[in-house]
Parts: C-alpha cells; sequence; structure tokens
C-alpha cells in the first residue's frame, strides 16, 4: 500500500457507505413462480403458433381434403405431397414468379426507392420532406383491402384512372401485365419501411467521414462506396432479410389480379390458397407450405450468415 | 504551399445567425495559424468555410492567389484533420492514408509506397494493416495526420486536433505537431478552443468572439498585450485580474488603493477618467508587508483562498470587497485569512478605456 504522505483530515463526516446486494433473480420471485407470470404468454405462443406449425407438417404427409372420404379419414401417404409438388409445372412456375416478385418489388423496388428517398431527403427540412415521407407512409399503414381496391380501379380496362390519365383506351394493364402490376403495386406499398430505416441508418453516419471523403474530392457514388455503404451494411441486410421474407410470402397480390390471368401472377401464397382452399387439397397445399417454410430458412439463414461476417 | 486571404468573408445561416461577420484576414504561407475562441463565436465555421464545407455568404476565400470562393471542397486542394480523425473504419492503416490519392487515381502500387513514407515518418509502419478500432487515439491521430500529409495539399486544416486525447497525450502531441508543421512547411491553419493549445503552438493567432476577430497577432502580443477586455478575459491560464479604477492624476484609484499608471497608458489618461485596470496574476508580486514600510503602488487585502497551481500558488485577495488575483511562487505562500500585498508591474500593467487598449 502507498504511504500516505499527509494523514486524513478526520475532522469532516464521512458519508456511511451504502451496502448493495446485487443478485441474479433480480425480482426475487424463484423459479416456479417466475414460471408462472411466464406461462400464459408461453401457452398462447403454443396453441397459436408452435401447435399450428407442426400441425401443417403432419398435414403435408397425409391426403387431407376438404372435403370427401379423405376429409373424413385422412391417410398418411408419407413424401407423396412433397415428390408431386416438386413434379409439378404449376409450383415451378409460382416459384419462378415468387423469385421475380421478391427481387423486382422488395429487393431492387422497397429497398431500391426506399434507399433513394432517404438518401435524397437526408439533410433536407421542411414542408417538402414532410409531404414525401406522409404520402409514402400513407401507402404503409392503409389497409390491404383498400388499396387493393384503389390499384384495381387506378389498372382497371373498363374506365381505369390511369388509362384516363394516359389517354390509353381500355388498356388491360392487369391482363397485359399482371406481374409488372403486382410489383409496381408492393413497391409503393411497402417502401415506406426501407425508407424510414435507411432515414435512421443515414443519421449514424458520422457527418465527418462524408465530409474527409468530400475533401479528397470524392464524387456522391464514391461517397456512398467508401463511406456510406460500409456504414450501413448491417442495416441494408437486415432491411433484405426481413423486406425478403415478407415479400415471399405476401398474399396481397391475390387481392389485385387473383393469381391471373392463367397463373401469369400466381407467386406462391396464392399458390398454396388455390391449391388448398379453392382446389380443396390441403395435404397437398401443406406440403407446399413447409416448402416454402424451407426456402425462408435458406434465405433466412444466407442473410444472417452474411450479417455475422460482416466483420 | 500557399497564402490564405480571406476578404470580408460572411456566412449567415438560415434563420438569420451571423456566424461570420465579414472578416479580413491573410495568413502567409507556411504559417501556423490559430483561431481561437469561445464556444459558439464562429471559429469552426470559419475553418469549414475556407474548407469549403459551408458556403460563403459573401466576401471571398483565396488560396494560393486563386478565388475558391465558389470551388467545391475536393478542387480546393486542400487537407483537413477532424476533431474525431473521421478513419473509415472498414479500411486499415494504408487504405485510410491512401484514401485520398486513390481518389486522385493515383496508381495502387504507388498510393501504397507513398502512405508507406509518410506513416514510416509518423511511425506508424508497424501498424498499416490494422483497423482505426485497433489503434490508440495518439496513433489514430497520427493516422489521420498521415492522411492529411499523402495528398501533398497546399494548406492543412485541423479541427480541434487535440481535443480527443487525454491531458498528458495532448502535451506530447503538442510538442509534435508544431515540430512537424515546422518541418513540413506548409501553411497550417488549426482551430481551438484552448488558449494555452493556442499559445503554446500557433506563429500568429486570431481571437474571435460572435463572428469576429477581436485580435490578430503573435501568442506573445496576445498574452502581454491584450487589445481589449475580452481578449484580455480569455487568454491566460488564469485570467486577467480586470477592476474598474479611476484616474487620479499620476495614480489610478483601485478598489480603494492608489496603483501608478503603467508605462502603457503613461500620458494618454485624463484626470477623473473611469477605466478599467488590467493585471494578470503573474505579473502582480504578492507580498506579506508593504514593500518599504509603505502600501504606496500596491492592492492591500485579506487572503480568501489559495489555489496550489504545482510550482506557484494562486492567491486570491479580498480588497475592499473587489477580487484580486496574483501568483505566488510555491514556499511563499500565504494562509488564509493573512494580510496581504499585492504589487502590479508597471511595466506589465494595463489600462482599457471601453473596453479597448489604452496604448501608443
Amino acid at each position: 500500500m502507498a504511504q500516505a504522505t499527509s494523514p486524513p483530515d478526520l475532522t469532516r463526516e464521512t458519508a456511511e457507505p451504502t451496502a448493495r446486494r446485487y443478485s441474479v433473480d433480480a425480482a426475487g420471485l424463484g423459479r416456479w413462480r417466475a414460471g408462472a407470470f411466464a406461462a400464459p404468454a408461453l401457452l398462447l405462443i403454443a396453441i397459436f403458433l408452435v401447435f399450428p406449425a407442426l400441425w401443417v407438417l403432419y398435414l403435408g404427409l397425409t391426403d387431407y381434403r376438404l372435403t370427401g372420404t379423405a376429409a373424413a379419414d385422412p391417410k398418411v401417404v408419407g413424401l407423396d405431397n412433397f415428390l408431386s409438388a416438386l413434379g409439378e409445372p404449376t409450383f415451378w412456375n409460382s416459384t419462378w414468379l415468387t423469385v421475380q416478385f421478391v427481387l423486382g418489388s422488395a429487393v431492387i423496388g422497397q429497398v431500391g426507392l426506399g434507399f433513394a428517398i432517404a438518401w435524397l431527403l437526408r439533410d433536407k427540412r421542411g414542408p417538402l420532406k414532410r409531404i414525401v415521407e406522409g404520402l409514402v407512409i400513407l401507402a404503409w399503414i392503409l389497409p390491404s383491402a383498400v388499396v387493393s381496391f384503389l390499384w384495381v380501379a387506378l389498372l382497371d380496362a373498363d374506365g381505369g384512372t390511369l388509362n384516363a390519365l394516359l389517354g390509353t383506351g381500355d388498356y388491360a394493364w392487369l391482363l397485359e401485365h399482371p406481374m409488372l402490376s403486382i410489383i409496381v403495386f408492393n413497391t409503393w406499398r411497402g417502401t415506406a419501411f426501407s425508407m424510414m430505416l435507411y432515414g435512421a441508418a443515414l443519421g449514424n453516419v458520422p457527418p465527418s467521414h462524408l465530409e474527409s471523403a468530400r475533401l479528397a474530392g470524392a464524387s456522391g457514388w464514391q461517397q456512398l462506396r467508401d463511406v456510406v455503404f460500409p456504414h450501413i451494411k448491417g442495416h441494408i441486410l437486415t432491411n433484405l432479410l426481413l423486406i425478403s421474407l415478407w415479400t415471399f410470402n405476401d398474399f396481397t397480390p391475390f387481392m389485385i389480379t387473383a393469381g391471373g390471368p392463367d397463373g401469369k401472377s400466381e407467386v406462391l401464397a396464392v399458390h398454396v390458397y388455390k391449391v388448398a382452399l379453392q382446389s380443396g387439397q390441403l395435404g397437398y397445399g401443406a406440403a407446399v407450405s413447409t416448402v416454402i417454410l424451407l426456402i425462408n430458412l435458406v434465405v433466412a439463414v444466407f442473410y444472417l450468415r452474411l450479417l455475422r461476417s460482416k466483420k | 504551399m500557399a497564402a490564405i486571404e480571406l476578404r470580408r468573408l460572411t456566412k449567415v445561416y438560415p434563420g438569420g445567425v451571423k456566424a461570420l461577420d465579414a472578416l479580413d484576414l491573410v495568413i502567409p504561407d507556411g504559417e501556423f495559424f490559430a483561431l481561437l475562441g469561445p464556444s459558439g463565436c464562429g471559429k469552426t465555421t470559419l475553418l469549414r468555410t475556407i474548407a469549403g464545407l459551408e458556403t460563403a455568404t459573401g466576401g471571398a476565400v483565396v488560396i494560393g492567389e486563386r478565388d475558391v470562393t465558389s470551388v467545391q471542397p475536393g478542387g480546393r486542394d486542400i487537407a483537413m484533420v477532424f476533431q474525431d480523425y473521421a478513419l473509415f473504419p472498414h479500411m486499415d492503416v494504408t487504405d485510410n492514408v491512401a484514401y485520398p490519392l486513390r481518389i486522385k487515381k493515383v496508381a495502387k502500387a504507388e498510393r501504397h509506397r507513398r502512405a508507406g513514407e509518410v506513416a514510416a515518418r509518423l511511425g506508424l509502419e508497424h501498424l498499416m494493416d490494422r483497423r482505426p478500432g485497433q489503434l490508440s487515439g495518439g496513433q489514430q491521430q497520427r493516422v489521420a495526420l498521415a492522411r492529411v500529409m499523402a495528398t501533398q495539399a497546399q494548406a492543412f486544416l485541423f479541427d480541434e486536433p487535440l481535443s480527443n486525447l487525454d491531458a498528458r497525450l495532448r502535451l506530447e502531441a503538442r510538442t509534435f505537431l508544431k515540430k512537424l508543421q515546422r518541418e513540413l512547411g506548409v501553411t497550417t491553419v488549426f482551430v481551438t478552443h484552448d488558449q494555452a493549445e493556442a499559445l503554446a503552438m500557433a506563429d500568429r493567432m486570431a481571437v474571435m468572439e460572435a463572428g469576429v476577430i477581436r485580435q490578430i497577432g503573435t501568442p506573445a502580443e496576445v498574452f502581454q498585450r491584450p487589445a481589449n477586455t475580452f481578449v484580455a478575459g480569455f487568454i491566460g491560464s488564469t485570467p486577467m485580474n480586470l477592476l474598474d479604477a479611476v484616474v487620479r492624476g499620476d495614480t489610478l484609484e483601485v478598489a480603494g488603493c492608489a496603483v501608478p499608471v503603467p508605462d502603457s497608458a503613461a500620458g494618454l489618461l485624463a484626470d477623473g477618467e473611469k477605466v478599467v485596470y488590467g493585471v494578470r496574476p503573474e505579473y502582480n508580486a504578492y507580498a506579506p508587508k508593504p514593500a518599504e514600510g509603505s502600501s504606496e503602488g500596491a492592492l492591500a487585502g485579506k487572503v480568501v483562498i489559495v489555489e496550489n497551481l504545482g510550482a506557484s500558488h494562486l492567491v486570491t485577495l479580498d480588497v475592499n470587497d473587489v477580487t484580486v488575483q496574483a501568483v505566488v511562487p510555491e514556499g511563499s505562500e500565504p494562509a488564509v485569512g493573512d494580510e496581504g500585498f499585492a504589487a502590479p508591474r508597471r511595466d506589465r500593467a494595463l489600462v482599457y478605456r471601453d473596453g479597448e487598449l489604452v496604448t501608443r
């Protein structure tokens, strides 16, 4: 111990140190009572999430149907449903359309447009920024049924708003370009989330880093490449993960094109609905759902890997 | 290498805040120039306007006889060290230092060679593969300096370059920076709010207040003869005593005591005039007894506080309810409650009239 070169001034009052005890069980409930508090939530999760998921896995292995003898007495058929799905051109068609839908409306549309808007508005203030953000967010918060009807009214061949604006007569946008229609629709609908996420992310890019690049003479694109993207890489990947999965499982296109014409916009979510509930093949539909689940898992793992290798 | 000239430079922020008010300033080639002032005085805005990161509302910025007022920051041939160093976290030291060269499309081998050269000069050669996150504050600062040096720009701008370092390192970096600037001979403007830093490093300095330069001069001039009471109060590690005084012939009446009129103001004061008498605590000689048995020329009072400054003590005297401070060498410090006398040095004391220095 170091020698005190001067004795402490004992005339001053010294405060009594208050003893503090820390415990792992901060609330002091004990294991069982804590478990009792968590039980209702766990029960709800089990009933509404875990059980249906397991039920779908089971149904996928049966020939369960909505009506008829197979509805009364479903039989386990093993992997037959999966094998027939993989041999079915309509399944592959739907998968390919879903890939187009995700790449077009989520990756390119929502991420691209969302980032572009956030970047352009990053140091704007005043009414312009508020109006743009307000419109974009409005598209996001309106109920699906409402916006679907609005888009049908917009794109309809018979007196549709777009035809009236462009003077294109009775051009049937939804029949001629069904995939493009739902891609543009979903981009419009979902951009708000990406815009807000990137708006927040761009706020985290240190201004001095951008200024340092500007002083070095970096162009706008070089500033994005060397400063902005490295800083918001994590945000980009998280954003891509979330909206890829959301878009992959999105059922709203059904409300605009109903998968038609002739299956040209029948993405997987719509495909499952059609085979399971319209054709009544619940077992087959459950098998396709399981395949979708697996695809989702692969996509999620891919992004999470990227996210983890960030450093 | 280039001189920097500012002509009636004005910056008004949206909302009407006037950050720079028609500034004129010439910084000759090779000078180490400090911009000093309290927070919000406009010193950082001035530096950023020279850099082009802020656009001037009026006036001109001339670097090396080229009017760059409307030139983008990248085209001004200047380099800047930011307060937080602004090193790119995803690039190693080599890439950080070479970044401006990469933007200028210097070939990879060449820019890595130059980055290595500059880094070696700053003692960074063993850290070239590290990321900024793996470096200490002092090392990061040197990487930022290396990046600036690698650009071979005409002028360097430093924004509070030492404020992110701890106190001990700051002193080392101060000496290092001054030596480096002298060796490179590049015109350098640096911003600081620390008057000791400005006094220690700068060849010349400008003291700013509310968008206006209040004094430009060498550190010695600014310290010894502050041009106004603002500079007088701002410069110095212990603030100058600024005391209300009335002229009484050859003496000034200060806090009920009589002190001789300082040499600098001799013959310039009218009898009965109200002025401000200024003397630094360092130039205020403290004595427990009046010199030669008379209290002539000294401020007599009672010791209220004694602060230890290390090799000296700052003694605060209560002179007829006016606070007067004096610096006393170690070993002769008084005790609180003692009677004491502070005799200002005639050749160092100053007189201010309406806030401005009275001088020939």
